[in-house]
């Protein structure tokens, strides 16, 4: 219990300092002027989203291939996290969006991947409420985990390639791209926040899971006897 | 090696089952029908207007009607518990997929050649120049379709409200499909039509991708 404290104290230390850093550490940029500042919250929510998913992918797998319940916690729990995230980018998105494009949203690449990405994984979570039998959910949910997870390229690649108005990448881009060394290093930390926010968030999750699934197992034996 | 000698016969029967109703063909078509004609209403399907719509329309048109097409595939072998029966006939479980994609392939495609000729007079968009190249669109958005489609009705043949189920999970999942086969038909159906190679890899990347899926975990969404 006191080692829960501790960390949830240090995570939101961290996120707090991320805050500082963004606010005025930061330079203003020249162009956008303040407003500018959400991408550190944007991307960083954007990255650890993603990271997130990856480890439910990872867990999809690894359920599959060594069927134990762990693997099907984790990879619930993944995705719960990273679709609390990508909610947060599909928020500050818009936010920043109108000011800058003149409109809250567009249906340009990005935007409508990350919201198609943002419903496939919802669906995993339906899915999920859909099967009764505990192993059959947890098999088929990883199934579906993977295929979604396989998808993601697939619609950022088709409806990138088609059209796009999203600012392009500024961090490994192209030859022109770059960002400001400082803005750089503030982004990078943010990132650093939000991963530790996550750790936390998808601990207590699986531990969540793990008391469900005790609990679910107790109740059958329960009606069994 | 029995995989195709084992798949080949399992597609017949596939084929056999609906030929002997015709059940799943009559409805889809009617069910197309229906949405080409509701579509109409939303906007003007005049010459030039057709040509900006008509494609995403028609595809749109198709992905929901192979949502309801799916539906069938693995619920009726749970009737008489047909499905345990199959997989004790063949070696690897993936025959079986292999058989019901091809059969869902072929019903798709036999659906949407029978109604080009009339979409294209209703929506006055002119295709037979550009045939061939349409077909093969059509074959390989059609295959993607089936593939991730058969995947996902064995998932959703299993749960419980599974006809609401299986356009959730698959409609999203098709999203790729749905923005390539769009756009390379338009450019098939623009004033100049061209071949968009790009999308038309795209599909061919897209149906390998989940081939290999499913090839890869196909057995596991059929076991008991």
């Amino acid at each position: 219990m006191a080692k829960n404290i501790l960390a949830a104290a240090l995570v939101v230390l961290l996120l707090a300092a991320a805050a500082y850093a963004s606010f005025f550490i930061a330079p203003t940029d020249a162009k956008q002027g303040l407003i500018y500042r959400i991408l550190f919250l944007h991307v960083s929510s954007a990255w650890t989203g993603l990271t997130a998913f990856l480890i439910g992918f990872v867990g999809n797998l690894l359920y599959v291939w060594k069927r134990q319940p762990r693997w099907d916690w984790l990879g619930v729990s993944a995705v719960e996290v990273g679709l609390a995230f990508t909610t947060v980018v599909l928020v500050t998105g818009p936010i920043w969006a109108h000011p800058v494009w003149g409109i809250w949203w567009t249906w340009d690449a990005r935007l409508t991947s990350t919201f198609v990405m943002w419903l496939l994984y919802v669906s995993y979570l339906l899915l999920r409420t859909l099967v009764e039998e505990p192993d059959r959910r947890a098999l088929f949910s990883a199934l579906f985990g993977i295929f979604a997870f396989l998808d993601v390229p697939l619609v950022f690649g088709s409806i990138r390639w088609w059209r796009t108005q999203h600012p392009q990448p500024i961090v490994m881009g192209g030859a022109d791209s770059g960002m400001d060394p400082v803005m750089f290093r503030v982004l990078m930390f943010a990132w650093l926040a939000m991963l530790a926010l996550m750790t936390l968030l998808l601990r207590q999750r699986y531990r969540l899971e793990a008391m469900r699934s005790e609990l679910e197992t107790m109740r059958h034996e329960l009606e069994a006897a | 090696m029995s995989l195709l000698p084992n798949a080949a016969v399992l597609l017949g029967k596939e084929l056999r089952t609906e030929f002997r109703s015709r059940e799943l063909l009559t409805t889809t078509i009617v069910f197309i029908l229906i949405v080409i004609v509701l579509f109409s209403f939303t906007f003007d399907p005049t010459s030039d207007e057709s040509r900006r719509f008509a494609p995403g329309l028609l595809w749109l048109a198709f992905l929901f009607a192979s949502s309801l097409m799916l539906q069938p595939c693995f619920l009726r072998e749970q009737h008489n518990d047909t499905l345990s029966a199959l997989r004790l006939s063949v070696s690897d479980p993936f025959a079986i997929f292999l058989a019901k994609l091809t059969a869902n392939t072929l019903f798709l495609l036999l659906t949407e050649l029978l109604l080009l000729p009339l979409f294209a007079t209703m929506y006055n968009v002119p295709v037979l120049s550009v045939l061939h190249w349409l077909v093969l669109v059509f074959f390989l958005a059609s295959l993607g379709i089936s593939i991730a489609g058969t995947a996902l009705s064995a998932i959703s043949a299993q749960a419980r409200m599974r006809e609401l189920l299986l356009p959730l999970l698959m409609l999203p999942l098709l999203t790729p499909i749905l923005v390539a086969s769009t756009e390379v038909t338009k450019a098939l159906l623009d004033r100049a039509p061209y071949v968009q190679w790009k999308g038309i890899g795209f599909l061919a990347v897209f149906d390998v991708v989940f081939l290999t899926a499913l090839w890869l975990f196909g057995e596991y969404l059929l076991e008991e």
